[in-house]
């Protein structure tokens, strides 16, 4: 039994971060914040020749072949960078054609998406009318509704931009009529996408911390530091916890995706309830440490808070995960009542 | 990462789930008295006797040598098997292994069997009534005395006292020095003149703790652990230990009152009830995460040797969730659960001390703020 991430998981990390900060600084992700499409197609192909796309992709279908722990490691990174990219649309795309597309399927769809060439974009939100991010420079769409989940290619598709107050990445409505249906069993690979999205909000609740955090050393009133006051110091704590919390959770079922899978389903909504509101309170909670500056447009704070309340309702809100965990622990639903 | 347990750990659980199987005494009597402290030494015994009794201890002097993976399997299996708690946990957990680390080799041959069979009990004399959190501040006093030390001085919150031979006792041996280096940690022993114990009934109406008033007791240079002036270093590693020891197993324990609560729920037709369904799945979410941080601090422990300040996460976290829950357990289970002596209204009663004993929930996040966040410190 071993909970860390291995030395070749660590090398990712590492690199995910340097490579991010050094492509998005706050300058950038201002600059795409405010465009057209918020995504830089330069830095979108230098992602893929570091196999980003592709990296819980089956080596079979021109992808790395690790997992969706490692998926996560990228993802957590990319959502601490606040980095617009449309790399969680199209895993969540390959997530679900990987493990409930047809042979047929996988081998048509997954080495563009691997490759990112020719990328996929998932549904966040269920139809009618579903909500798909980075949906417009995609070339098939997943949809899903209930139990089943269709193929759509995206030309077929009517798109309608979406301005949701995060702006570092699209959004778009979707709709459209048929496709080609997924024959597997929608619902495990639904939840290692919802797994992907945890773990992007960790990494927005772990950027807030660290905001938090710097500011609370540096700030002076009454003589000392802020973060010296107990009443800022343990408002810090709580973020700790809550990114910590949510870390443990979204780890472990990530690592649930790749090798228990009948620990799957709980473990998934799990991490998504607690990373939802854990990047939410946290945003949150380090607003309130940096007083004025957190509410001003000149912060990068505000990016963050946006994310986290957009993300924290993509593939299920914390509420609508509570009441399935609550489900799978034995509280049958509505029978005893 | 890999969250399985290896073939080793999986074997060393079957080997303790097995040995339970055939051993476990029963349910323990209940009371808090003595016929149950008997039961206790009792059930020490026969863990001594199968070799599980220091499980963590190295094998040198009487344990197991178990990893700390191993450990939590050990205190894990107890606690699913509903096995009773061994009468010298305090000497287990916490006196044992300060001899270990602190003492001389005359000190652990002295101390150490007997704590493992149960033979000679241990309690810990470290609170007074003026120092609590602020425990450095401690007033008790040792004097230089022929042959050893007189201690004069009141403890307070001492579990085990009534039944204790020896005391884990931090007292002031150097007035003048600093208030974190004049302290020096001594094994008194409980069976003499000058030493009165006093049961301090609490709010669940047991004695499960004591006051200790020392009035001159002599305390023999043998048995002073480490150099005097040294006290404090000691007495953290014997904090350290009991914030681990706590973590490890405390997790299972509230699963399985949280699969209580729920059985609690369905029996009372409220299990489709909005409110409930999200306040036990908050629950769930935060003992499942309490598991795994444990888990994550264990990993961590093992690379780095020593237990990290994330214990006091984990003790932080367990207090609240433990709170919390029978908080919900009173709300579904209504008045009936409110009966003097009923399971849940002890357990709600109990759990209100979890956030003040072994280090309060506001002086752990001072640490946590200082010493893992790396905030400026207040003082």
């Amino acid at each position: 039994m071993e909970f860390a991430l291995s030395d070749d998981q660590e090398a990712i990390k590492d690199t995910a971060r340097e490579f991010l900060a050094a492509r998005f600084p706050s300058e950038k992700v201002r600059e795409l914040a405010a465009a057209e499409s918020p995504y830089d197609e330069a830095i979108w192909r230098e992602m893929c020749e570091l196999g980003w796309p592709g990296i819980a992709v089956a080596e079979d279908h021109g992808g790395q072949g690790l997992g969706v722990v490692e998926l996560a490691i990228l993802l957590e990174e990319l959502g601490r960078a606040l980095a617009p990219a449309p790399l969680i649309a199209n895993a969540c795309a390959g997530l679900l054609i990987e493990r409930a597309g047809s042979d047929e399927q996988r081998s048509r769809w997954l080495p563009g998406i691997a490759s990112g060439r020719k990328r996929g974009a998932a549904a966040l939100t269920p139809d009618p009318e579903p909500i798909v991010g980075a949906a417009s420079g995609a070339a098939i769409l997943v949809l899903n509704a209930g139990d089943g989940a269709r193929l759509v290619e995206a030309e077929a598709a009517r798109l309608e931009r979406l301005d949701l107050i995060d702006t570092t990445r699209a959004y778009f409505r979707v709709a459209a009529e048929g496709g080609d249906p997924l024959p597997g069993a929608v619902a495990p690979a639904v939840d290692a996408a919802t797994v992907a999205f945890a773990a992007e909000l960790v990494g927005i609740a772990q950027r807030a911390l660290e905001m938090a955090l710097a500011y609370a050393s540096e700030r002076e009133q009454f003589g000392r530091p802020i973060g010296a006051y107990q009443a800022v110091s343990h408002r810090c704590v709580g973020i700790l916890y809550d990114t910590e919390e949510a870390r443990s959770l979204t780890y472990y079922a990530a690592w649930c995706a790749d090798a228990e899978l009948e620990s799957l389903p709980l473990a998934a909504s799990m991490a998504k309830a607690r990373a939802s509101d854990a990047a939410r309170a946290a945003t949150n909670a380090a607003l309130q440490v940096l007083g004025g500056i957190g509410f001003t447009w000149e912060h990068d704070l505000h990016f963050l808070l946006k994310r986290a309340e957009v993300s924290a309702r993509m593939l299920g809100t914390a509420a609508e995960h509570r009441d399935r965990v609550a489900g799978l622990i034995g509280l049958a639903d509505g029978g005893d009542r | 990462m890999d969250l399985s347990l290896t073939e080793q750990e999986r074997a060393f659980r079957d080997e303790v789930r097995e040995w339970l199987e055939l051993n476990h005494p029963g349910p323990a009597p209940g009371g808090g008295d003595a016929a149950q402290f008997e039961f206790e030494r009792e059930w020490q015994r026969k863990l001594h006797a199968g070799g599980w009794a220091g499980v963590s201890w190295p094998k040198e002097y009487g344990g197991r040598g178990a990893t700390l993976v191993e450990q939590a399997i050990f205190g894990q299996e107890l606690a699913r098997a509903k096995a009773p708690r061994p009468a010298n946990v305090l000497g287990l957990v916490m006196g044992g292994p300060v001899v270990i680390a602190h003492g001389t080799e005359e000190q652990k041959e002295r101390f150490l069997e007997p704590i493992l069979s149960a033979e000679e009990i241990w309690c810990q004399g470290f609170s007074e009534p003026e120092a609590g959190s602020d425990l450095a501040s401690l007033k008790t006093r040792a004097r230089r005395a022929d042959g050893g030390w007189r201690v004069s001085g009141q403890k307070v919150w001492t579990t085990f006292a009534h039944e204790a031979k020896w005391c884990m006792l931090l007292a002031r041996s150097d007035s003048d020095a600093p208030k974190h280096q004049g302290l020096t940690y001594f094994i008194c022993d409980m069976r003499q003149e000058g030493v009165e114990v006093r049961p301090l009934r609490q709010i669940t109406g047991e004695a499960e703790f004591n006051e200790i008033f020392f009035d001159d007791a002599f305390v023999p240079d043998e048995n002073v652990i480490g150099d005097p002036g040294t006290g404090w270093g000691v007495a953290i590693t014997t904090l350290m230990h009991e914030r681990a020891g706590i973590g490890a197993t405390a997790a299972l324990a509230v699963q399985m009152a949280l699969e209580e609560l729920v059985e609690l729920a369905r029996e009372r037709g409220r299990a489709g009830d909005p409110l409930v369904r999200d306040r036990v799945a908050r629950l769930q979410i935060g003992i499942e995460a309490l598991r795994l941080g444990t888990l994550r601090a264990m990993t961590a422990t093992m690379k780095v040797g020593v237990p990290g300040p994330e214990g006091s996460i984990a003790k932080l976290q367990w207090a609240e969730t433990n709170q919390a829950l029978t908080e919900l357990a009173l709300e579904v289970g209504g008045i009936e659960t409110l009966r003097g002596g009923e399971i849940w209204a002890y357990r709600y009663l109990r759990s209100r001390a979890n956030s003040i004993e072994g280090g309060t929930s506001d002086v752990l996040r001072n640490i946590v703020a200082e010493r893992v966040l790396g905030l400026p410190r207040l003082r």
